[in-house]
């Protein structure tokens, strides 16, 4: 009994946490199409979540294309290896590491930084200021994260994909000794549209969550620095189990059949 | 003119407000005339700028009906709130100017967010605001982190009064300025009211500015209103509350919670 009920209370909090989040971001959304709209502001997040996260993305995913292939060389039988090992990186890169890489990426990145500046603004008062001067905070400073978030991560995806892939294929030609033209060509028989887009779909998932993270524990912040640490721990924690979580529901929806 | 002539801009009635078990605002009472300028006077920490923010729609009280221009704005819905919040211009008491914007950016907010003015138009209106608040055409392209607390008020100050709204609240607009610039402020304000008709709230702990500002003075003490009447009255209130206050002696009804060591 002392066992259970910290337990429910626990259960209860998290539906309540549920609620509040669900709520929050339903009426971010109803903000992207209720004018008036703050394009300038989405454009900056755009730039700020997409442009420069690449580096950290594209360094995420080469190192992970190149130990996937280092990894099934070394795990497979090396019959026949130069086309498995294009297939296990291009399908596991595009299905699952990718997306799930560049999501974590973000949300370190750009979710902690989210959280710490809106939490930041909150603290000092910044965000009633918006208020008196008839600009919802919701739809200023929310509204285009969201939308920011989801538009950013699918290409940004995809240009990480691509360089996984190069990063197998790295592996492959110098490392292994496969012929590189035939591990390309390999790559591009077994790169199904489905996958593809499948990884896609997860990254405009992700990109949303973490960007939801982010702008509702700055925004909900408690006072002072103390708060602003919280906001920022909480941003990125549950950004990145939600990432793993939805990245199992997505992986059930697409493709247990 | 005395309050009971005029009618009132803002009526807060029995206003209550607590923050966990600590009582901040318990049965506030306050009627503010009409294009008057009203000061709010009181020790530190009893809930005047809480007031403000209940006023702005930005604290939810706990109970009490607060009324502008005759509407309650506690039973009115979100956008029937943001038209009357419209009205207001507010200096927070901590400045609250955004960061990643420059300093006419920032006096400009309003009138390009709010009133959708393009930048060409509202940039000359921010330089001249910021003229009023004593800075130069220089400061406008710096950001609020390069200005000292003092400049930083200013430019809170010129935030507030940049659409020209009908209500402005300020919240201790003086403190952190040297003499000379407190007095040019109160000037500014004192200007609002005579020339633009605004009716405004200050909060200030300045005893000379409260003179220099005030047609009504309000003391607020234990979260409520203990005395409120004209400037004139002020000296001759009778209240022992308002004689130790403006005074400033440490003897008298106001029990301070200082322990010596
Ligand atoms: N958001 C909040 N959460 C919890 N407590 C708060 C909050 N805002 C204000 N308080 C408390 O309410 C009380 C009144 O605060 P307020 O800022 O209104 O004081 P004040 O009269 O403006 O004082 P000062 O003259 O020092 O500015 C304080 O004790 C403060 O701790
Ligand atoms: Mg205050």
């Amino acid at each position: 009994m002392p066992l259970l009920s910290p337990l429910g209370q626990l259960v209860l909090a998290l539906f309540a946490t549920s609620g509040r989040v669900t709520l929050f971001a339903l009426e971010a959304m109803s903000h992207w199409v209720r004018p008036p709209f703050y394009g300038r502001q989405l454009v900056r997040q755009i730039v700020e979540i997409g442009y420069f996260s690449l580096p950290v993305v594209g360094l995420t995913t080469l190192f992970t294309g190149m130990v996937l292939a280092l990894q099934a060389y070394t795990g497979f039988s090396q019959f026949n290896a130069e086309s498995t090992i294009a297939n296990l990186v291009v399908l596991a890169i595009t299905r699952e590491l990718g997306p799930v890489m560049a999501g974590l990426m973000v949300a370190g990145r750009v979710g902690a930084a989210m959280a710490a500046e809106l939490a930041t603004m909150r603290v000092t008062e910044q965000i009633d200021a918006l208020d008196t001067l008839s600009t919802p905070p919701m739809k200023y400073l929310v509204a285009p994260r969201l939308l920011a978030g989801t538009l950013a991560l699918p290409p940004l995806v995809a240009i990480g994909n691509v360089i996984g892939v190069m990063g197998g294929w790295l592996v492959g030609e110098q490392k292994l000794g496969f012929n590189g033209a035939a591990y390309l060509q390999a790559t591009m028989n077994f790169v199904s549209m489905d996958d593809v887009l499948s990884g896609l779909v997860k990254a405009a998932v992700f990109g949303f969550t973490v960007t939801l993270m982010g702008c509702y524990h700055g925004f909900n912040s408690g006072r002072g620095a103390q708060g602003v640490g919280a906001a920022t721990t909480n941003a990125v924690v549950s950004a990145s189990i939600l990432i793993l979580v939805f990245d199992y529901l997505l992986t059930e929806a697409f493709f247990a059949k | 003119m005395s309050a009971d002539q005029t009618p009132s801009k803002i009526a807060v009635r029995n206003v209550t407000k607590s923050f966990g078990r600590k009582q901040v605002l318990c049965g506030a009472d306050l009627l503010i005339p009409k294009g008057q300028s009203t000061v709010i006077i009181g020790g530190s920490g009893t809930g005047k700028s809480v007031l403000l923010k209940c006023i702005l729609g930005l604290i939810q009280p706990d109970s009490g009906t607060i009324e502008i221009d005759g509407v309650n704005i506690l039973a009115e819905g979100a956008q029937s709130r943001r038209d009357i919040r419209q009205k207001i211009g507010m200096l927070f008491q901590g400045g609250a100017l955004f960061d990643s914007l420059r300093v006419w950016e920032n006096v400009a907010f309003g009138l390009m967010q709010g009133d959708r003015m393009s930048a060409r138009d509202a940039k000359p209106i921010a330089i001249t605001k910021l003229g009023q608040v004593g800075l130069g055409p220089d400061v406008a392209d710096l950001f609020p982190a390069e200005l000292s607390g003092g400049m930083q008020k200013r430019v809170g100050l010129a935030r507030a009064i940049a659409r020209e709204p009908e209500i402005l609240f300020f919240d201790e607009p003086t403190t952190g300025l040297d003499p000379i610039m407190a007095g040019v402020i109160n000037d500014l304000i004192r200007q609002c009211v005579a020339d633009l008709g605004a009716t405004a709230v200050t909060i200030t702990h300045d005893m000379t500015s409260v003179r220099h500002i005030a047609d009504q003075v309000a003391m607020i003490y234990e979260g409520k209103f203990i005395w409120s009447g004209p400037i004139a009255d002020l000296d001759t209130s009778g209240n022992p509350y308002i004689n130790q206050f403006i005074h400033g002696r440490t003897q008298g009804p106001i029990a301070l919670q200082v322990r010596s060591a």
